[in-house]
């Protein structure tokens, strides 16, 4: 309607000749404006998310409070700053079974790993999400809430509180962050944090990280500290201590690596890297998949002081990159606890005998380090996935945790062996236990890895992520990764789609 | 609550009955014994019973354990029994002619008692007379009463005054700040002359607000800025320069930081991390200052936000124009510059010239890395 | 028959509801657990594979195997279920209240189509790294809402990756950074210029960033003060990161001129576009001449807030800006979509893949909905929707709203009891815990606290004159009591789920408890269990 109106402004003035001294429409051809205005409103679209759209009640509300129309409150917006007109904008869909229609139709040129067989992971996986976890994230209550008190919304703070404690029983750790907004950024902020810490401005980076890690890491990080990298060994993936020891000094701050390293090989040498940063007065800072811990020993076991991750495959949908959230935990120390930026949920006495109540523990946090100054910010981040998670880590119980790590341990290694029988095919890369991720080595086929996922894609396969780019002097190979959702029907079946292709 | 029971009841108050007098009918405060006659044939009527009972009013909650120490008559018996609250009289007085001595006699008397707090209902003069009668490790809180208000050791209203008496007696206080003592010379403001001076600072209960659950933490604790602040100068401080360092809590830890004494209520002047002189007056500060360059570091003395004027006015006209405006170093935390409510710092030199040169805008040091800009106005502008 | 309505009403004036919040002294969950009980089984493994391979977990070295025992609660489905419900129902969604007392965090109603297109596995079973041409559909909603992005702020190139506002707002600074630096100009450019009333996460972004930063304080009116940017701006000036409306609702009239300011002393400015809910289709960005600008998905375009994330935010940025952008962009080909990582001189990943997929699909859609029109009757209603509460809290005792008198403001209001808590002791917290008991949200401010006793309301267009009525009669009542009975107010919530929480072991590193097992360390409780 208010196009129609536009229009008229546009043209009304050439029709009557109708502009003042100063170029603007006339009294004759604002009355005609108003008229159409009015007319227009009369048939005024009503909008079913805004109850104030009917114009009655509108008119109500502009007499109440004495305006002539919403034009006056935009009295401090100067003219040169006004749109002249309607934005250029796709049609609307008013009616929800019309745009339903609409974004469905472009959804259904998507295909899904549901439709393929996906061995993707790379940071994103594809656990299975148990129905509760749905069922919990989209109860209105959690889902439209936000930043209410701990008397209002008491639910969310115990849910976090239930989810923080769950994750330091995985964890052995006594601290652990309301999420972050993913992995990437609770590695970051953990580096930050052991700069703050140790007030150095050093930090040594694997290798074998996440190239998105390492990204985020660099960003985040370059107004405060120096990043290098340290080398792999080329047979294990694991990291190479007399690298580790040429390069570490009372300069470095943390040295980060990932368990299990971002090509899938593990780390079998925790507790000696430690050791090593700790005697330099580094603090140890290691990546982690919650989800292998139900087997695998907490890095605080070995000797990590910092230990973080993200916990999208607790129980979040994959949904294109989007179920991320990023947790940082360590020790119940002030000179730790004190250089969180995130928020700290704590759980107190109330007035009331035998009540839990919840708060912000530490909320003016201070740095230790000043001249950094670096509480960093917070703001929203994932909450809603850490109460996913912890309702994940709840169904599961600690029998499910490691059942499920052993099942999947055990698919994995199936399908390595399964790989290395193929001609050409070298799976693992590395010679070192693997949890989920492996790294498989085509070189021998003489085929490119581009070829290969193409091919089968044919077989309705989502090979997996190649490494030829990010990891060059690994040649021709790519990531694979295998969850409990894998049967081994659908494992031979890779085994199968790729001895054809690569024969 | 069972949280109280092992935290302090003890209450000292001193009202004083004259405070205040003089405003209402325009005489500019209330220091003297003519001042308060003058004042009451006028018409005034006092303040300080009514506004010490409304405090008094707000401890009910607590009468029972509350153990209150008072002086007699119009110094606080009264407004005792006006809110029907125990109390244990102490001391003796002249009634009808209370005088500052009675005053800081009563505060000695309390704090040898040992009370948790203690109360006065007064204005700056009080403020000053009780700073001068007990040592700094009790806690103080005024009622606002008096004429003048230069000090920052009132609560905003008597009532906040109450609520904050009674969370501290309660144990829910667990901050304190240093507020300062200011006063200005009555007789010299009659005849149109502003001479402000820093006394001291008191220990005064720093209310803990219930923490909300927003989505920013708040900038932190003033302690912390202060810090932060005293980092921010000492690593940007330059060789040659004289810094004279103003009075004040955010100045002291700057020196501090260097490992140097500051004389809290006096300038003192640091040349290449060292303490040169302490305490300097006008004259002092303009032998060193001859034939060298040099900053001024200050931070706003007081609740009214004065840079200059008020409590360093060895500081003169004469040595802030030699030192050059370009050349003066304001430093403030956010927390001190929230109180202004966004009032602008205020300049009174006593030289109009001056001020009106130094009003305008000024960097402020608020933190490592932190600045704001902020007006300065002089007194009389509009 | 008598209508409901007459009921609820005295004198034209809505009752206050009867409420109390749900109560079910629920307790901890790992107090819930009983040793055995299951909730969910993962997928046995099958024979083929297990005679194949053995047991390959207890074959890692001994270092890498958890010896710690998981002591995670052991609860069957159904106990589990009952637990978060319970938790669920201590929750005030925006759903279930008036909620229009989080001000400056927009909450509107998210449309519940938009929800359920969200969830539906051609969006939550994609995997990020899947070939291109199997996620067409995903890319080109991302592609399109892009250009409703562009054409919303009049911007050149946006990116969607971002993980909420500050998020967005931090990459901002970065893209200063990066800007200045690829001029060869980075030592010298050290400062970012901010506003008080500006979201504290303008300064608090661009600190993190490694930026020195510069506040400035309002004038006498509470406008921005332009003087005041003047003194401030040098050849050290790296940009501008400022709001507008700022989060007091009042409009910067001469924002054109701040940002010809910074850019003559060649800096960058960023619009932090957090209040951009009551000026979609009135102005935008390019007009006043912005370099950056940003959108929180989850406040302007209607995205759940997920009780503090996930949300989702855009970066919108002028052409010469464009190559800093984080990688990848998604890109059109004439007849495919595509990611774009050749980016040399980008910034780099921010988030996890390209941002929260989801709610870039839930704005779309909610934008889709409304069309252009649409989109200007959002920012209208929420307009008017403020000013009709202006006038009706300006009525309560002991409110003021403080700066730009008798001005209208733009979608929200900061308002002030300083008058009320001299009068009565009762601080604007105080009032907040009291409004609770009458099932709404109600928040201060963020510090500092600048406006004493704050209180920041913003009715968003999703609110009805009948809700703006309930709410106003819920602070009038609050605030009543305090005068006649402070002590109600001062001892609230009474109708809460839980009463005042002893605050103390919050700060106190002896006392706090982070976790349950941290609380059992802590506790008496503890130490005899």
């Amino acid at each position: 309607m208010r196009y129609k109106v536009w229009n008229m402004r546009r043209r009304c003035p050439k029709a009557s000749g109708g502009k003042d001294a100063l170029g603007e429409p006339n009294a004759i051809t604002w009355w005609l404006i108003k008229e159409a205005v009015r007319m227009s409103e009369n048939r005024a679209i009503v909008y079913p998310y805004i109850p104030n759209s009917v114009p009655r009640v509108k008119q109500e509300m502009l007499k109440g409070v004495g305006a002539r129309s919403e034009e006056d409150f935009y009295e401090d917006v100067p003219e040169a700053l006004r749109l002249k007109k309607p934005l250029n904008l796709p049609e609307s869909l008013l009616s929800e079974c019309a745009l339903k229609r609409h974004v469905e139709g472009i959804l259904s040129r998507n295909r899904t790993c549901q439709e393929c067989l996906s061995f993707l992971g790379a940071g994103c996986y594809q656990h299975h999400v148990p129905a509760v976890c749905d069922e919990i994230n989209q109860r209105s209550e959690f889902l439209t809430a936000y930043a209410g008190e701990p008397y209002d919304d008491h639910g969310r703070f115990q849910a976090l509180f239930e989810y923080a404690s769950m994750m330091g029983e995985l964890l052995n750790m006594d601290v652990v962050n309301v999420p972050t907004y993913d992995g990437l950024q609770a590695a970051a902020t953990s580096v930050r944090m052991a700069a703050r810490i140790t007030g150095r401005q050093e930090a040594l980076i694997v290798k074998t990280i996440h190239p998105a890690v390492l990204s985020k890491i660099r960003d985040y990080c370059a107004p405060n500290l120096q990043i290098r990298l340290l080398d792999y060994d080329a047979k294990t993936g694991q990291i190479d201590l007399s690298a580790l020891q040429a390069a570490i000094s009372s300069k470095t701050a943390a040295v980060y690596f990932e368990n299990p390293s971002h090509l899938g090989s593990l780390e079998a040498q925790g507790d000696e890297i430690a050791e090593i940063i700790h005697d330099h007065g580094g603090i140890c800072v290691v990546g982690v998949d919650p989800i292998s811990l139900g087997v695998m020993a907490p890095p605080v076991d070995y000797g990590a002081d910092i230990v973080c991750g993200d916990i999208q495959s607790l129980g979040m949908h994959m949904q294109f990159g989007g179920g991320h959230a990023g947790f940082i935990a360590t020790r119940d120390e002030e000179k730790y606890v004190m250089e969180y930026p995130s928020r700290l949920f704590g759980i107190a006495p109330t007035s009331v005998e035998g009540e839990y109540g919840f708060g912000d523990v530490a909320y003016e946090r201070t740095s230790f380090a000043e001249r950094e100054e670096g509480k960093e910010f917070v703001g929203t981040a994932s909450a809603l996935w850490g109460i996913t998670a912890g309702v994940y880590l709840a169904l599961m119980g600690p029998q499910g945790m490691q059942e499920l790590g052993e099942g999947v341990m055990q698919r994995a290694k199936y399908l390595m062996a399964k790989l290395s029988k193929i001609d050409g095919v070298k799976a693992p890369i590395f010679a070192a236990p693997h949890f989920k991720e492996f790294g498989v080595n085509f070189d021998g086929t003489g085929k490119a890895v581009a070829e290969i996922n193409a091919a089968l894609l044919n077989y309705k396969i989502f090979g997996g992520k190649s490494l030829t780019s990010e990891f060059p002097e690994l040649g021709e190979s790519a990531l694979y990764c295998v969850t409990e959702v894998h049967t081994k029907a659908d494992l031979d079946r890779l085994v199968d789609a790729l001895t054809e292709v690569v024969s | 609550m069972s949280i109280c029971a092992d935290h302090g009841r003890r209450l000292g108050l001193i009202v004083n009955p004259v405070a205040g007098l003089g405003g209402r009918v325009g005489l500019k405060g209330s220091d003297g014994a003519a001042i308060q006659q003058q004042a009451l044939r006028l018409g005034a009527v006092p303040q300080s019973l009514h506004r010490a009972a409304q405090v008094l009013e707000r401890l009910k909650p607590i009468k029972d354990e509350l153990m209150l120490y008072t002086y007699p008559a119009e110094m606080g018996e009264e407004a005792a029994k006006r809110c029907g609250l125990d109390h244990t009289v102490i001391g003796s007085i002249v009634a009808g002619q209370t005088t500052a001595a009675d005053t800081a006699r009563a505060a000695r008397e309390m704090q040898r008692l040992g009370v948790d707090l203690l109360l006065f209902a007064g204005g700056d003069g009080t403020a000053r007379d009780i700073i001068d009668a007990i040592d700094d490790t009790l806690l103080v809180l005024g009622i606002p009463t008096g004429v003048k208000m230069q000090s920052a050791v009132f609560a905003v209203s008597p009532i906040s005054a109450g609520d904050l008496t009674l969370a501290s007696l309660q144990g829910r206080i667990r901050r304190e700040r240093e507020a300062e003592v200011m006063d200005i010379d009555e007789d010299a403001l009659r005849q149109g002359i502003v001479t402000a001076k820093l006394y001291g600072y008191l220990r005064v209960p720093h209310e803990d607000r219930l923490v909300q659950g927003a989505k920013t933490p708040s900038s932190g604790r003033d302690k912390a800025a202060m810090e932060t602040i005293a980092l921010q100068i000492i690593d940007h401080m330059e060789d040659e320069p004289l810094y004279i360092v103003g009075p004040g809590t955010t100045t002291r830890a700057i020196l501090s930081k260097l490992g140097l004494d500051k004389t809290l209520i006096g300038v003192d002047v640091v040349w290449k991390d060292k303490l040169l002189a302490s305490d300097v007056n006008e004259a002092q500060l303009l032998n060193l200052l001859e034939g060298r360059t040099s900053r001024i570091i200050v931070t706003p003395i007081g609740g009214q936000g004065y840079l200059f004027g008020r409590g360093n006015q060895q500081i003169s006209p004469k040595i802030i124009k030699q030192v050059g405006k370009a050349n003066i170093i304001v430093v403030a935390t956010p927390e001190k510059m929230d109180a202004l409510r966004g009032r602008p710092f205020l300049v009174d030199t006593g030289d109009p010239e001056t001020d009106r040169w130094l009003s305008g805008y000024t960097r402020v040091v608020c933190g490592y890395g932190e600045y704001s800009i902020y007006k300065i106005s002089y007194a009389g502008e509009n | 028959m008598q209508s409901i309505t007459e009921k609820r009403y005295t004198d034209g004036r809505p009752n206050l509801r009867r409420f109390h919040q749900a109560k079910w002294d629920e307790p901890i969950i790992f107090e819930l657990s009983n040793p055995g009980e299951r909730g969910i089984l993962p997928p046995p493994i099958e024979d083929g594979i297990r005679d194949a391979v053995g047991d390959v977990a207890s074959a890692l070295p001994d270092m890498l195997r958890r010896k710690t025992p998981l002591d995670l609660p052991e609860m069957a489905q159904p106990q589990v279920v009952r637990h978060y419900m319970r938790l669920s129902q201590e929750n005030l969604g925006l759903d279930l209240n008036i909620d229009i007392g989080q001000g400056t965090c927009t909450m509107k109603y998210s449309p519940k189509i938009n929800e359920q297109l969200a969830r539906t596995p051609q969006i939550t079973e994609l995997h990020p790294l899947q070939p291109e041409e199997t996620v067409q559909g995903i890319l080109e909603i991302m592609y399109k809402f892009e250009q409703i992005l562009k054409e919303i702020s009049g911007l050149d190139r946006f990116s969607l990756q971002l993980g909420a506002g500050s998020a967005a707002i931090y990459a901002a600074a970065s893209i200063i950074r990066a800007y200045h630096a690829a001029r060869g100009d980075t030592g010298q450019r050290d400062e970012i210029i901010t506003t008080i009333f500006s979201h504290p996460s303008d300064a608090a972004c661009a600190k993190t960033a490694g930026f020195n930063v510069i506040t400035l304080y309002p004038d006498d009116d509470g406008y921005p003060d332009l003087n005041a940017l003047k003194e401030a701006v040098s050849e050290r000036t790296a940009g501008l990161m400022t709001a507008n409306p700022e989060d007091t609702g009042i409009f910067n009239p001469r924002i054109a001129e701040f940002v010809d300011v910074v850019h003559k002393a060649g800096g960058l400015c960023f619009y932090d576009q957090a209040n951009a809910n009551g000026v979609l289709g009135i102005t935008r960005a390019r007009k006043a001449g912005f370099d950056l600008c940003h959108f929180n998905l989850h406040k302007t375009f209607s995205t759940p807030h997920g009780c503090g994330g996930p949300g989702a935010g855009a970066l919108g940025v002028i052409e010469a800006l464009s190559p800093f952008l984080p990688t990848p962009v998604v890109a059109y080909a004439g007849n495919r979509y595509y990611l774009d990582h050749n980016r040399p001189q980008s910034i780099g990943k921010v988030r996890a893949f390209y941002g929260v997929a989801g709610n870039v699909l839930r704005a779309y859609a909610w934008v889709m909905s409304l069309g252009a029109e649409g989109l200007m009757e959002v920012s209208k209603t929420a307009v008017l929707n403020n000013n009709y509460l202006l006038k009706k809290m300006l009525e309560i005792p002991g409110v003021s709203a403080p700066y730009a008198k008798g001005k209208w403001r733009i979608e929200q209001v900061r308002y002030s009891w300083e008058k009320l808590c001299k009068e009565t002791g009762v601080h604007s917290e105080e009032i907040g815990l009291r409004a609770a008991d009458f099932g709404v949200h109600y928040w201060t401010s963020h510090h500092p606290f600048i406006v004493p006793e704050p209180c920041t309301l913003e009715p968003t267009e999703s609110f009805s004159k009948a809700d703006l009525d309930e709410y106003v009669e819920i602070l009038k009542h609050v605030a009543h009591e305090a005068y006649t009975d402070s002590d109600r107010v001062k001892t609230a919530p009474h109708n809460s789920t839980v009463h005042r929480t002893d605050q103390a072991p919050f700060d106190d590193p002896s006392q706090w408890a982070i976790t349950w097992r941290a609380y059992l360390k802590k506790t008496e409780r503890g130490k005899k269990g």
